[in-house]
């Protein structure tokens, strides 16, 4: 059919140079004569993000740290971000590539838009689409270094997933990303259920960040919470949790065993 | 599997240099040493690191010498034609995005560590930093090189929002003649190059007249020849 072919030729567009049009060589600063295989490695970097399904939507947290190495780059990253009315998007890993891809589905939404028929995109449509653009890019072996998480509610079904690098893909009650999957996970496992408050879930949240700037290195205590409901997306503004430091056991962990730490 | 894993601890690269661009209230004031090594030898002790992309757009480079020459050229390039088929003067947001589209699509090639900035009328004075990978980022002040690894103890105490002109550079100096004290491959002069509605000025400040810091002495007669 041929709104069919308009639809590929528009996909092509947008895939042709991940972005470029035209011609997809107008910034290539090479020729090459045989095909470019990239695998790259990561610079700028998120780290985890974390999400949860609530009684009234969803809930997303991540903190705002760009790390460079080891070093605390840049501490104002927005890594969460909303698509269209009834969705957000988090990132982790390159920074880069997280604002290609937002570029990329803004130019989705776009391009849906302009169909002006009332129909709009939601979580599902953006996950489907997401994994699409990551495993195409995996098979060109010239992968976006990003794993992105997904989150939304659209005509009162919630839905919350997650979308590697290599285009593996799931849904579930509670995802997290990076060091949150081995720090975060197992407290949602424990402690998740389905009727949680806006407080309680965010309660839950915060006690996984808490934990994750105790405990991983490139996270800062600057975070934001997204909520997403059928009303629309709200992300907070960065704001930072108590810690706790003023445990006896802390302050003289040495005396009685020198050397120890 | 998880990005955070993997080859980037082994890809450490050191870049010679220290470069800086700080928005203060009117303008903003770019800042860089002029040292260019080739290994451990100076190649040159006077180079200038910062770059005109328009009349109103600069560029900090530090990284690969060749690579950033490369991407400034086309970036001059583009820009110089955007502004005849625009009818006025290209903002230094479309100068930051020509610079990171380059540094993005090419980044397998490159190693160039970028900051754009200048001034324009909608938004005034602004910094864009554009890191290895090709990220884009607005900030109220960047550094880049090696040297900036020095640096970020002293900024997050020292840096303040809207500074003067003159507390500004007063600002950049010290930090570049900081980074210059203690890495190696950042040393020479410190050049810098003010933006702001009313045009461009480039100010020179000689090695010998920069700040003497922690166990630095001024230079003098040999003691023996009292």
């Amino acid at each position: 059919m041929r709104w069919e072919e308009e639809g590929m030729k528009q996909n092509a567009f947008i895939m042709g140079n991940k972005l470029m049009g035209s011609n997809p060589h107008a910034f290539s600063l090479i020729m090459p004569s045989i095909p470019i295989t990239h695998t790259q490695t990561p610079y700028v970097t998120g780290t985890s993000v974390l999400g949860i399904k609530y009684k009234d939507g969803v809930l997303i947290a991540a903190d705002t740290a760009g790390s460079y190495g080891s070093t605390t780059r840049y501490k104002s990253v927005e890594r969460l971000r909303p698509i269209g009315q009834n969705t957000l998007v988090g990132a982790t890993g390159e920074m880069s590539d997280f604002q290609t891809i937002l570029q990329i589905l803004d130019r989705l939404i776009i391009t849906n838009a302009m169909f002006d028929d009332d129909n709009t995109l939601g979580p599902p449509d953006i996950h489907s689409y997401l994994n699409r653009v990551m495993y195409n890019q995996r098979n060109k072996l010239d992968p976006f270094w990003n794993t992105l998480m997904l989150g939304g509610v659209k005509n009162g079904v919630k839905y919350l997933g997650n979308v590697t690098m290599l285009g593996l893909h799931y849904v579930d009650d509670h995802v997290a990303t990076g060091f949150g999957i081995h720090l975060a996970q197992p407290i949602f496992r424990n402690e998740w259920n389905e009727d949680m408050t806006l407080e309680q879930g965010t309660k839950l949240l915060e006690k996984c960040m808490l934990v994750l700037f105790y405990r991983d290195r490139s996270a800062i205590n600057k975070m934001q919470i997204a909520n997403i409901t059928e009303d629309g997306v709200k992300i907070s503004e960065p704001y930072a949790l108590q810690t706790k430091w003023d445990y006896e056991a802390f302050s003289n962990p040495t005396v009685g065993n020198e050397g120890s730490w | 599997m998880e990005p955070m894993a993997g080859e980037w601890t082994s890809a450490a690269h050191s870049m010679g240099t220290t470069i800086m661009a700080v928005e203060y209230n009117g303008g903003v004031i770019l800042g860089a040493d002029s040292r260019t090594t080739t290994g451990v030898y100076v190649a040159n002790r006077a180079s200038d690191k910062i770059t005109q992309l328009t009349d109103n757009v600069y560029l900090c480079r530090s990284g690969s010498a060749a690579d950033t020459q490369v991407v400034s050229d086309y970036v001059r390039y583009f820009l110089n034609q955007h502004t005849i088929q625009l009818g006025r003067e290209a903002t230094v947001k479309t100068a930051a995005t020509l610079v990171k589209e380059l540094a993005y699509q090419n980044k397998s090639f490159l190693q160039a560590g970028m900051i754009v900035a200048g001034w324009d009328k909608y938004d005034g004075g602004s910094v864009y930093a554009v890191p290895l990978g090709g990220t884009l980022l607005r900030l109220p002040f960047a550094t880049g090189g090696s040297g900036s690894s020095y640096l970020y103890g002293f900024l997050d105490q020292a840096w303040r929002p809207q500074m003067s002109k003159d507390e500004a550079e007063r600002f950049v100096v010290k930090s570049i003649a900081l980074a210059i004290a203690r890495d190696g491959a950042s040393g020479g002069v410190v050049r810098t190059v003010t933006v702001n509605e009313h045009g461009v000025e480039r100010n020179f400040f000689a090695g010998d007249k920069l700040p003497l810091f922690h166990e630095e002495i001024p230079p003098g007669r040999n003691s023996l020849l009292a």
